[in-house]
């Protein structure tokens, strides 16, 4: 399995890749935008401040789908003990530190229009908070430790411990009276939302998602040679 | 009509700035992403031409040394 985590062969498909997935990220990315700003209706309560939406709730899913990757790829580090792993989940964090970022700015932007406020003390937005602190963390144990065993351990850890908050973000509006409603969109059941609110909220979901693995890419290959460098060193 | 698309009637404020906020982050990392990348890749090709002749051909028989080397442009 660990065969296809040789550094050699991902960096050379991650060089090819990286182009193909900017031009796919810059079309879908433009077809979103004209349908979430010109062609999705307003929304009969919240009018246009709807289209915030587009661009909050992605970022949102998006964030946490990377830090549980980050958690469950931190756990296999203390099982299959593979130091590539750590690697490709470091380069995960930044796109991940950048959406739960966007997340908490364009919530609190949505915020004033729908709550009368920018910020509140709710359930859902404090685990955000709490889930971009958990980021900084784990951004932080690379650039503060320099023993490498002692960087994965830490990382990991950490990677681990946030991931408690996962299900927390997830469930908290179930859980407590937040202003937040309960989630619309299930992988189970039908959604609540119309098609013509659906498809550009899907669509940002698609660019949001290519953009992630754009940095993603290119975060890798930068890892991966700073290590190469490294080794040139040593010879 | 221009003008009622920007003022989304009177949450444009909101709506222009969440976006706003999101393309300028996007561009932001982007752009910080592609530096480093290319900071990593100068460092390299300096590292590697400034090898001994003996350790220059122990560098250039690994695979992925040529491939950081053929993306980075380099003429090595």
């Amino acid at each position: 399995m660990f065969n296809y985590l040789n550094p050699y062969k991902i960096f050379k498909i991650n060089s090819t890749l990286q182009r193909i997935i900017f031009f796919c990220f810059i079309v879908v990315l433009s077809i979103g935008l004209i349908e979430a700003l010109f062609l999705s209706p307003e929304d009969y309560l919240q009018k246009d401040s709807v289209r915030i939406m587009y661009v909050h709730v992605p970022a949102a899913w998006i964030s946490l789908g990377i830090f549980s990757s980050i958690a469950l790829l931190s756990f296999s580090v203390f099982i299959f003990k593979n130091k590539n792993l750590i690697m490709v989940s470091k380069s995960l964090a930044p796109s991940g530190i950048l959406f739960t970022l966007i997340a908490l700015v364009t919530g609190s932007i949505w915020g004033k229009p729908t709550w009368g406020t920018w910020w509140a003390w709710d359930a859902r937005i404090t685990s955000m908070l709490i889930l971009f602190i958990f980021y900084i963390l784990y951004l932080l144990s690379f650039r503060i430790f320099k023993d490498r065993e002692r960087v994965n351990k830490i990382s990991s850890l950490i990677a681990i411990f946030g991931a408690i908050n996962i299900p927390i973000i997830k469930f908290s509006v179930d859980w407590w009276n937040t202003l937040h409603q309960p989630a619309s969109i299930s992988l189970t059941a039908k959604s609540a939302i119309h098609s013509s609110m659906l498809i550009p909220l899907i669509i940002m979901t698609a660019a949001f998602a290519l953009f992630s693995v754009l940095i993603f890419l290119m975060k890798y290959n930068t890892e991966l040679i700073k290590i190469k460098n490294k080794g040139l060193k040593r010879l | 009509m221009i003008k009622d698309l920007f003022l989304m009637n009177g949450y444009g404020i909101y709506v222009w700035s969440a976006f706003a906020f999101t393309l300028i982050s996007f561009l932001s990392l982007y752009t910080i992403i592609s530096l480093q990348l290319k900071k990593e890749q100068k460092r390299f090709e300096k590292n590697f031409s400034s090898l001994s002749e003996e350790k220059y051909g122990i560098a250039i028989n690994q695979e992925i040394h040529k491939e950081i080397l053929k993306h980075s442009g380099s003429k090595i």
